[in-house]
Order: C-alpha cells, then sequence, then structure tokens
C-alpha cells in the first residue's frame, strides 16, 4: 500500500526526554498495571464470596511481602491515574496546556500520587495496629 | 446527486468507525471514577485487616453494595476502552491486533460477570 512510503513522524528517540513524556507514557503504564490490578480485586470479592477459609488463604498471600509489594504498586498506580486522570479532563476543556501550567500541573500529579499513596498506607497500617 | 445527508455519508466512516463515541464514554466512566475511585479507597483502607465477617458485613450493606457495583461497571468499562486504544496504538500485525483485542474484551466483560456475581451472592446472603 502506498500509505507505508509515507515520512514517519520523528522518532521517539529524537527528542529530548522530558517531565512531562514520562507523565504522559507513565498514565498508560499505570492503566495497563491497574488492568491486571484488577486481578486482585476480583480475587478479593471471588474469595470473599467462596467463604471463610478461601478470605484466610487470599488475606495470607496480600499479607505476605510480595502480596503487599503488589498491593503497594497497584495503590501508587491508582493514585497516580487518578490524578493524571483530572489532569487530562482539565485539558479536555481547552485549559492548562501553556507549557508552563502543563509542566506544573505535571508536578503536583508526581508529588500528589505519592504523597496520597504514603497516605492511605500510614492510615491502612494505623488502623491495623502496626504503628501506633 | 444524493438524498443522503451530509451526516448520513459519514457515519461509520474514519479509522475508528465510530465517532467520538469511545472518546465521549471514556471520559464518562472516568468522571464518575473520580468519586466511586476515592470511596473505594478509603472503605478498603478501613477493611485492612478485616475478619471475614466484617468484610461480609461491611459487603452487605446496601450502599456498599450498589456503589461497589457501579465501580465495578465503570471500571471495567473504561478498562476495556483504554486497553483498545493501547492495543491499537502498539499492535500493527491485523491477526495480533485481532486476538488481543477479542482477548482483553472477552476478559475484561468476564472480570466484570465474576466481581459483579460475587458481590450479589454476598450482599444477598449467600
Amino acid at each position: 500500500m502506498s500509505t507505508n512510503e509515507r515520512p514517519l513522524s520523528p522518532h521517539l528517540q529524537i527528542y529530548r526526554w522530558q517531565w512531562t513524556m514520562a507523565l504522559s507514557i507513565l498514565h498508560r503504564a499505570t492503566g495497563v498495571g491497574l488492568a491486571v490490578g484488577t486481578l486482585l480485586l476480583v480475587g478479593w470479592l471471588m474469595a470473599l464470596a467462596d467463604g471463610p477459609d478461601r478470605y484466610a488463604a487470599y488475606q495470607e498471600f496480600i499479607g505476605h511481602w510480595f502480596g503487599r509489594l503488589l498491593l503497594f504498586g497497584w495503590t501508587w498506580a491508582f493514585f497516580y491515574h487518578l490524578c493524571n486522570g483530572i489532569r487530562h479532563l482539565v485539558w479536555d476543556t481547552g485549559r492548562g496546556f501553556e507549557l508552563n501550567v502543563a509542566a506544573a500541573s505535571g508536578y503536583v500529579v508526581g508529588i500528589g500520587s505519592v504523597v496520597l499513596t504514603v497516605i492511605a498506607w500510614l492510615c491502612a497500617y494505623n488502623l491495623t495496629g502496626a504503628i501506633s | 446527486m444524493s438524498l443522503q445527508t451530509p451526516l448520513g455519508r459519514v457515519r461509520g466512516l474514519g479509522s475508528a468507525r465510530n465517532g467520538t463515541h469511545h472518546w465521549w464514554m471514556q471520559r464518562i466512566t472516568a468522571v464518575a471514577l473520580i468519586p466511586l475511585g476515592l470511596w473505594f479507597a478509603v472503605a478498603l483502607i478501613k477493611l485492612t485487616g478485616a475478619s471475614y465477617s466484617d468484610a461480609i458485613a461491611w459487603l452487605q450493606s446496601p450502599i456498599n453494595a450498589i456503589l461497589l457495583l457501579l465501580l465495578i461497571v465503570a471500571t471495567f468499562h473504561h478498562m476495556q476502552l483504554g486497553l483498545q486504544v493501547v492495543i491499537e496504538d502498539y499492535v500493527h500485525h491485523e491477526g495480533a491486533k485481532l486476538v488481543l483485542m477479542m482477548g482483553q474484551k472477552l476478559a475484561s466483560f468476564a472480570l466484570a460477570v465474576a466481581a459483579g456475581f460475587a458481590v450479589l451472592k454476598i450482599a444477598f446472603g449467600g
């Protein structure tokens, strides 16, 4: 087909790497990560529906260091995708595209997602009495 | 000369074949997921280390069951729309694209049904 002969736009590696580019690809990466992470949600609900034994097995899995690592990563991916998703919705109204504003909102999203993740885990550990 | 309206002529054309429907549904589910996601995050924090009976009791509250069902519908709809775009952008082999697209759509739907069924079973006291 003739479309294959058309020039391509410059490849990604030609551009100087920028914060906003990293945020953009992270939105996709966290989206895919969250999609995989829904298995944790479905697993939790199915375990609950199945009965106490399956629920105990699920609790054991999620309490294991690997389970906690998955859940921690998922928490950050959730807050990142949420914050950056709101940033995207603001862009959809045509606002916030100025270079300095887009960079600043990016920093807010990056720092905000980490802060929210830490707060969520501190609250959760507080409730279980691991931190008092 | 055609009696077709300009709108009738372009409907169904374009690379996505469906105009702005995909984009719009992604925004609707995104907006729904802001309050639903925050509600669920807070609920999960409160449920950390909860016993089996505590978790069941939480899910049997009608408001929690309803919000959870809404979260499930919005999440899996948003998820399959998003995965669709990722596949369309990066997979250029037609066969692989078709298999991945069918796989992710069917898996998203199956996960949504499984999650919804689990919620209903618990909520109705099964």
